[in-house]
Formats: C-alpha cells, sequence, structure tokens
C-alpha cells in the first residue's frame, strides 16, 4: 500500500460517508409546536360529514354515502385519505375516523430516501409529489399501514392524508374539523389537545378509558383519541409500544459510520500484513497463476 | 512543412487505428457460436414475453401486471430479485477478499468469473428495481443531492448500491482493457483494483446488512420468529454462505459449458478451490447457525414454534441451515465433490427462503388476503436471469475471465518492455511506482 491507494480509499470513503450521517434529524427541536386533532369517539355519531367534506376538500369523488357502508371494516384509500368505521362494543355502537396518524416522529417520513414524504415543523406529515419515487418504503414501515399507493396509474402518487396542510396555510382548519356538527373532532396544538383531553377523562371517569391513544403510542401521534372502550375493540393496535419507529433502525445507521472508517483501516492494515516480501507488483495480475 | 507532414502522418496513424479498433468491436459485437440452440430460442421468447410485459406495466401501472397490493407493497421483485439476488452475489466481496487482503493465491484462477457474475447481478437485480419504483424518473433524487432522506436505511442502500457497481467495475475492468489490447489502461486499471477492493468489501459489509435492516421498522408486522433486531447481522453474515454456494454451483456449471476456455492448469486446480470453498461455508453457517439459535432463545419464542409458523421456521432453520452445514462438513472431510454441490444447491434453497420468508411470508402472517406473485412477475424475474446470463455468456466468450490473460498482461516486465513499445522510460518508472 502507498500513499496513492490510501488517498484513493480515503476519498472514496468521503463520499459514503454521506450516507450516513445525520441520522437523527428529526430530533432537532423546533421552534413550533405540532399541532393535532383530537378525536371523541364517545360523541361522534357516525353521520361521515368528515368523509364527504374531506373528498372534496382534495378533489376526491364523493364516497358512497349509503350507511350499508358500515357492514365492513374500511381502510383509507388512494381515494379516500379518511374513514369512519362502526364497531359493535359492549357500550353499543361506536364510530372511529381512521386516517394518517401524523406520528412525532414518523416512521415514513424517515423511512423516505427522497424527503418526498415530510414531518413539517408544524406537525402534519406530506407527501411531496416531486420527490418520491415510488420505492413504497414508507408503506412497509409505517405501523399503522396508513400510506396508499395508486398501483392502476403509470404516474403512480402516495395518498394519505396531509391534516389539510394547503389549508392550513391559508389560515383555515382541516376541512374534517370544521364539518364535524357535534363537535367530535377538536383541532388544536398536541399540548392543549392532551390538556383537553385529561380534563375531559378527568371531569367523566366513568365514561372514558383512562387512556389518550396516541399520546404515547409509536412515540406519539398527532392524532389523538378518546373511547369510552378499550381501544383493541375499536380496532386499534395496542401492541406498537411508545418506541418512536425511527428509533428501531437509528442503531444500524449509527453502526454505518463505525463500520465505513474502521473496515477500509483493517483491511488495509490486513492486506499488507499478508503482503510477501518481494511482492511489489500489480495485484490483479496473478503471479504464475494464469501460465 | 516538415510540421506539418507530421501531424499528418499522425492523423494518419490515429485514424488507421481507429478504423482498426472499429473494425475489431464489430467483428466482436458477432455472435460466437450457434445461433438457434434450444438456450437461446428460450431466452428469446422469455425476453420478448418479458419485453411485451414490461410495456404493459410501464404504460398502465404495477397493478396490471403484479399482485402488489396496499398490504404487501413489495413483491418477488425486491424479495427475490433484489434481496435474495444481492444475497446470491456476495460472493464477489468473499472471494475479493480471500485473494487481495488474505493473499490466498488458491482463488486467484475464480477470481474474474466470480467478480464479474457479481458485477452483472447487481446491473440486473438491483437494475430490476426499476421496474418495480413506482416513479422511477425521480430515481436520481437521492444521488443529485435536491433531497438527500439521510434517516433512511433506504438512502444508505441506494448510495452503496450504485458505489459498488463502480468498485465491482473498476476490480472487473482490467479484463476488459485485456480484451481491448489498452496495455496503458490495463496498467492503470489494475493499480486501482486493491483500493477497489478495500472499498467495496466495506460496501457490501453495509448494503447485505442495510438490506436486512430495511425490515428493522416492521417491527409488528414481521413475524416474531423472524423479526429481531439482529437482522442485519444475520443479513450479512448469511451472505458470506450464500455468495461462496452460488460461487461453487456457478463454478460447477462454467467448468461444463466453457470447458474450452479453461486451461488444463485450472480444471486441475478446481477441486481443491470448491473444497475450500466449502469449508469456508461451513464454517461461516455454523456461526449463522449458533446467531439464529441465540437470536430465537433472546427472543423467547417457545410458543410460537408448535404453530404452522414454527414448522416452517423449523424447516428453514432445520432443513436449509443444519442439514446443508452437516453436509458441507461430511463433505469436506471426505473430499465428495457431488455432496458439496448438494450442500450448495440446498444452502441457495435455504437463503431463497430466509430472504422470501422475512420479506413476503412471514410478512404480515396474519393477513388474510396474501400475497402470492402473478405469472407476469415471475416471467419478468426469469427474463432479468436470462438476460444477464446472455450478456455473462457474451462477456466470457470474449474477455480473459475464465481463460488465460494476453501474454503482455502477465507481469513479466521485460515481456512489457518488449511488446508496449509506447512506454518510454521515464513513464515506466512511475508505473512501477503505482504498482507497489
Amino acid at each position: 500500500m502507498n500513499r496513492r491507494d490510501f488517498v484513493k480509499t480515503i476519498g472514496g470513503l468521503g463520499v459514503a460517508a454521506l450516507a450516513a450521517e445525520n441520522a437523527r434529524a428529526e430530533d432537532v427541536a423546533t421552534p413550533k409546536e405540532f399541532i393535532g386533532i383530537l378525536v371523541d369517539t364517545t360523541v361522534c355519531v357516525g353521520c361521515r360529514s368528515c368523509e364527504f367534506a374531506c373528498a372534496e376538500a382534495h378533489g376526491f369523488p364523493q364516497p358512497d354515502s349509503d350507511p350499508e357502508v358500515f357492514k365492513k371494516q374500511r381502510s383509507p384509500s388512494t381515494k379516500q385519505w379518511s374513514v369512519v368505521n362502526r364497531f359493535e362494543t359492549e357500550k353499543g355502537e361506536v364510530f372511529v375516523k381512521k386516517q394518517c396518524m401524523h406520528c412525532n416522529q414518523p416512521a415514513c417520513a424517515s423511512a423516505c430516501l427522497t424527503k418526498a414524504m415530510l414531518k413539517t415543523e408544524e406537525g402534519p406529515v406530506i407527501w411531496r409529489e416531486d420527490k418520491c419515487m415510488g420505492c413504497r418504503f414508507c408503506m412497509l414501515s409505517c405501523p399503522f399501514d396508513v400510506p396508499k399507493f395508486e398501483y392502476e396509474s403509470a404516474i403512480p402518487k402516495i395518498q394519505k392524508c396531509n391534516l389539510c396542510w394547503d389549508r392550513l396555510e391559508k389560515g383555515k382548519k382541516p376541512a374534517c374539523v370544521e364539518a364535524c356538527p357535534v363537535e367530535a373532532l377538536k383541532f388544536g396544538t398536541r399540548r392543549e389537545l392532551i390538556e383537553m383531553a385529561r380534563a375531559q377523562i378527568a371531569k367523566n371517569p366513568d365514561t372514558y378509558m383512562q387512556q389518550i391513544y396516541g399520546e404515547d403510542d409509536a412515540g406519539g401521534t398527532g392524532f389523538l383519541y378518546l373511547a369510552s372502550v378499550p381501544f383493541e375493540q375499536l380496532g386499534f393496535r395496542t401492541d406498537l409500544g411508545t418506541v418512536p419507529y425511527p428509533e428501531y433502525s437509528k442503531d444500524y445507521l449509527y453502526a454505518v459510520p463505525v463500520v465505513l472508517t474502521l473496515w477500509p483501516a483493517f483491511l488495509l492494515a490486513l492486506s499488507n500484513a499478508t503482503k510477501k516480501e518481494n511482492d511489489r507488483e500489480s495485484y490483479e495480475t496473478a503471479n504464475g497463476q494464469w501460465k | 512543412m516538415r510540421q506539418q507532414t507530421d501531424n499528418g502522418n499522425k492523423l494518419s496513424l490515429v485514424l488507421s487505428e481507429a478504423r482498426r479498433f472499429g473494425r475489431f468491436l464489430l467483428s466482436e459485437m458477432k455472435p460466437k457460436g450457434k445461433i438457434v440452440t434450444p438456450f437461446n430460442v428460450f431466452a428469446a421468447a422469455v425476453l420478448s414475453i418479458a419485453a411485451v410485459l414490461l410495456f404493459i406495466r410501464f404504460t398502465q401501472g404495477l397493478g396490471a401486471t403484479t399482485n402488489l397490493s396496499q398490504d404487501f407493497p413489495w413483491g418477488i421483485w425486491i424479495g427475490f430479485d433484489v434481496i435474495t439476488g444481492v444475497a446470491f452475489a456476495g460472493g464477489a466481496y468473499v472471494i475479493t477478499f480471500m485473494v487481495y487482503i488474505l493473499r490466498l493465491e488458491k482463488y486467484h484462477p475464480i477470481v474474474r468469473i466470480t467478480v464479474l457474475n457479481g458485477f452483472l447481478a447487481y446491473v440486473f437485480y438491483a437494475g430490476a428495481l426499476l421496474f418495480d419504483l413506482g416513479r422511477p424518473w425521480n430515481v436520481i433524487n437521492p444521488i443529485i443531492g435536491n433531497s438527500f432522506g439521510v434517516s433512511s436505511v433506504m438512502f444508505l442502500v441506494a448510495w452503496h448500491f450504485m458505489l459498488y457497481m463502480i468498485a465491482e467495475f473498476i476490480e472487473f475492468s482490467p479484463a476488459a482493457a485485456e480484451w481491448l489490447g489498452w496495455k496503458r489502461v490495463r496498467k492503470l486499471l489494475g493499480s486501482l483494483t486493491l483500493g477497489a477492493v478495500i472499498f467495496g468489501i466495506t460496501l457490501s459489509t453495509l448494503h447485505q446488512s442495510g438490506l436486512g435492516a430495511l425490515f428493522l421498522m416492521a417491527r409488528n408486522k414481521i413475524h416474531p420468529l423472524w423479526y429481531s433486531e439482529f437482522i442485519p447481522i444475520l443479513f450479512f453474515v448469511s451472505s458470506i454462505f450464500a455468495g461462496l454456494s452460488m460461487v461453487i454451483l456457478e463454478g460447477t456449471i462454467s467448468q461444463r459449458v466453457f470447458r474450452k476456455q479453461i486451461t488444463p492448469q485450472h480444471h486441475a486446480a478446481h477441486d481443491d478451490i470448491v473444497i475450500g470453498l466449502a469449508r469456508v461455508c461451513a464454517g461461516t453457517m455454523y456461526v449463522y447457525f449458533f446467531l439464529k439459535v441465540l437470536v430465537f432463545i433472546h427472543g423467547q419464542h417457545w410458543n410460537y414454534i408448535n404453530t404452522p409458523m414454527g414448522w416452517w421456521f423449523l424447516l428453514e432453520v432445520v432443513g436449509f441451515v443444519l442439514i446443508p452445514v452437516r453436509l458441507f462438513t461430511q463433505a469436506v472431510r471426505f473430499r465428495n465433490l457431488s455432496l458439496i454441490r448438494v450442500a450448495a444447491v440446498l444452502t441457495l434453497v435455504g437463503i431463497v427462503l430466509n430472504r422470501l420468508n422475512v420479506s413476503i411470508i412471514a410478512f404480515k402472517w396474519y393477513a388474510v388476503e396474501r400475497y402470492v406473485p402473478s405469472w407476469m412477475e415471475l416471467e419478468i424475474t426469469l427474463g432479468v436471469v436470462v438476460a444477464e446470463i446472455l450478456v455473462l455468456r457474451w462477456i466470457v466468450n470474449r474477455m480473459p475471465i475464465l481463460r488465460e490473460p494476453p501474454d503482455w498482461a502477465l507481469r513479466r516486465p521485460e515481456a512489457i518492455r518488449k511488446t508496449d513499445f509506447v512506454v518510454k522510460e521515464g513513464e515506466e518508472k512511475q508505473w512501477a511506482v503505482t504498482n507497489m
């Protein structure tokens, strides 16, 4: 090994090190508070006004208004960012709105290699068409299975709730919140919403479960839920833990710069250690091996 | 006046050289063997169907050709083509490690074919990723730097694929230079080899494990018997014996198919090479098996063992890790080459099982509607494999991959001095320094 080979190797590593830098980008404190929506499932009457308002606000066809849709569980789709499902529970029918949860530290955004999926400083997780290359790693990573991909299109998009990002920019509330006739949806900063939810639980301890779904689940989410029955009965995953999802691949990403700097050094040393005294020729041509 | 004539002479010399080179390239483009052979007919059929299907895929979207769904965003184009294909291509970094870092000269005869195989595997299997990308025109975004998603494992894998392809191309390029008769280029490229090898091994360590790390955030979607925070390490360790088993299998095939190009010495040495590789396979597979057991005990998942997924897990770990590793050990002891080949094939099946389990089968094992690939996904995958074989054959039939390099490329300095008339005294000294 001479100096030139050394410089070549190090130069190459500099480029590769880019891949490892700044793994904790999401942790940087922002001056703004995250906003969110508090869903009180004990208040919701299942009128689906939020669904229709959502479709109108984002230019989707109006969803089927037939109450038959409640007969099966629906998920948000490429044409509907928000759906309401009905659950039969010990306390009667409960309606639950389902959409992107807008995690505090979203798996989808940390999975995205082009930052097409972006956690904005204000809290909404948005998708940007010009960045996305359609790898669908966000779908694989999202613990709530929210992002949906347009498989039937040659120019497919990822579809998911963006918390009415464009309306927020104009100073308006999200369409679903504005449309709710019974104020089952409340819009505000996450801090205010959690205070509100706690006060609500304290005031009516017999009505509510002593839990706010989304306060800590998957590291905390922008959408928060109150309910009168255990959340498992309402189709929520309660096995997600409280660790933010990006944490699960951070240990790996931290190991990357270590390997990138230590491996070449070890390999160079090993290569030199195994070198024979009179072996000063090119490595590629074999000494007598081909002959 | 004199100057002009000189220039004129030089120009005509350059032109005639260029013409000669053009004619050479044209003659090399022509097929070397018979055109109508069973394999070629098969390949043509597979490739033309794949071309039609790809046209449909790019005009009508992924849904028109694949069975992917909102629940199963990744199918066999990722699970098999990329994730399994890259593990199979691991032989290149292991063999270059053995030959250039440990200087085990015994394995030198298989370096070029292994590196070429690895390089083509990346070009084709990682290239097949483009079929799977919904918006492939944005594939340059993470590279040109207008949006670096540096917290993404996918970002790391994408960059490492790209850099590793360059490293492997550099490792392979001396053979191309020898084919073209570019002597000085050949020397320069040869001098880059060690750097490329070191860089390549480092990148391989990271992206082989990185492919496993892609699944770390799918923790509540993958069956507990397969999900663990050690997936990256398991993927890396298994890529060592996956790659070597592929080298054993591929070597067996090329010893037959390209028999004419292989020198009798290399042919005779091949058995020893295979036995050596089998020994390395056995060693790393014991380590892998041990890790698997450790992860299993550590995970405390005994309760899953007596379920259908548990039996499936045992089939993978016992049937396609423990049994082949025993076979490798036995075969090495008795120098039984056919047994080594059986063990290599079983090992490869085990790798396919493992990678498909993590990415598809144990993924959302609770889902009611399973993902099963469409015939079109399988056809295009077959097309990718066939295309790779055709390019491999084209290169092996032309460049000194299995056969000996030309005399001038062998490293007797006097041979270079005699034939390479363009090297001047001063320059030669420079090269000698570079080659140290």
